[in-house]
Formats: structure tokens, sequence, C-alpha cells
């Protein structure tokens, strides 16, 4: 019980607004995990989806 | 399917696919995910305005599908958000680089409207009108959501560095599941 009042005093003594370095180094983070993704570019399966639906949208077209 | 609108979506496919990871933790249900989106947006492409944002439309409608979806599957599994750690737990090589391991699981610990305006905004690279428009809300809920996910994440990452607090667990899950 003393022990997470004092936790709890602990992070909600903390400035309710986050320091710049705080969330510069969040949002760096977050963008790098997310770019990581988007860095993988467009996998085979959905090239090949959109071929599939643009053959059955116009079979007589190509 | 006019060629431009071919190039529109495929080009939209790499970000839909890194919200989608985001969304729900787990690569293969990400792709999943965007196939469902795809095929969606393809069926419905005549409600698409030409001229208007194609990846903001796609993503409302990725956003839209997962939420329904994730809706059914948390009434098949009672404790979803707990079930959903645990997965990024159990297959770490299906979140990508080791790097970003315990970013990704501080993630899985903010409410899914924090977690995604997160997103939207501080990754996605949308405006806070744009992420409002995508999820459906007002703008201030928008930033009033980043702001707590903001804050919420600071402080899992640091509690997650001080480990030396074991018997606290319990008062930190309790923190991490009060309110919104």
């Amino acid at each position: 019980m003393d022990t997470a009042e004092t936790h709890n005093r602990k992070s909600t003594s903390k400035p309710a607004k986050l320091s710049r370095e705080v969330q510069a180094r969040l949002g760096q983070q977050l963008r790098s995990m997310y770019d990581d993704v988007v860095n993988q570019g467009v996998p085979d399966r959905f090239t090949a989806l959109l071929n599939q639906i643009n053959g059955d949208g116009n079979k007589d077209g190509q | 399917m006019d060629d431009s609108v071919r190039k529109a979506v495929l080009g939209a496919v790499p970000s839909l696919r890194a919200f989608a990871i985001s969304l729900c933790g787990n690569v293969d249900r990400a792709d999943d995910l965007v196939q469902e989106t795809l095929l969606r947006a393809l069926a419905n492409i005549h409600s698409f305005q030409p001229g208007t944002n194609m990846s903001a439309w796609l993503f409302t409608i990725l956003r839209n599908h997962f939420r329904s979806e994730y809706r059914k599957r948390r009434r098949e599994v009672e404790d979803g958000e707990g079930r959903y750690a645990q997965t990024l737990k159990s297959q770490p090589e299906q979140y990508g680089r080791v790097e970003f391991r315990e970013f990704r699981e501080a993630l899985t610990h903010l409410p899914a409207d924090q977690r995604e305006a997160l997103i939207l905004v501080g990754a996605s690279g949308f405006s806070y009108e744009e992420a409002a428009n995508i999820c459906g809300c007002a703008v201030g809920t928008i930033k009033s959501r980043v702001n707590r996910a903001r804050t919420r994440l600071a402080e899992l990452m640091s509690i997650e560095d001080a480990d030396e607090f074991g018997p606290d667990e319990q008062t930190r899950a309790v923190m991490a599941g009060g309110g919104e």
C-alpha cells in the first residue's frame, strides 16, 4: 500500500506536459518502428491481388 | 480499374500495413486486414471522390473494419487486451526487429482509441483534422487522445526500465487498466 502510494505520487508528480526531449524520443521511436514496415514496400500478394482484380474487372482489356 | 487509381492504392499499401501491424500487433493478421481492406475499397471504388486523399480513405476503411473485427474477437476471447499482449510475447518474430519490441509492447498497453490516434498523427503523418475524419470524432478528441497516449507511453517506457519495482506489478496493472 505504501509502495503503491509512493509509486503513484512518483508518476503523478511528473509535469502534465512531457518534456520536449521525451516527446522527441517517443516520436522518433514510433516513426522508426512504423517506417521499418513502410520500407518493406508492397508485398507480392497485394500486387497480385490488384492485378487479379484488374483482370476480372475488364476481361476484354489487354 | 483506372491505372491512376491502381497506383494510388498500391502506393498506400506500405503505410496501410504499418498502421495495421500497429493496430493488431501481428503481421499475418495485419496483412489479412490490408487484403480485406483493399477488396472492400475496390468494391466501393465508386464512392471514392477523385481529388480527395486516397490514403485517408483507405485508412478509414481499414480502421472501421478492424474495429468491427476486433469487437467480434473480443466477444470470443474474454481478455482481449491481455491475450493480445501475450501474443506479442510468444511470437516476437512476428513483430519485426528486436529493437522495436519494447516499444510495441508498450503500445499494446494503450487503450485502442489512444493507440490509433497516436499512430495516425505521430507516425502516419496525418493532420489532427484528417485523423479525426478517419476515426469519426472531433479534432479536440484526437488531440487529447494523442496527449494521453504520449503521457502513458512515457510512463510505460520508464516503468519498464525500472524492473526493480517488481512488487508494484499489481499497481501497474491497475493503473494501466484504468480509464480511457
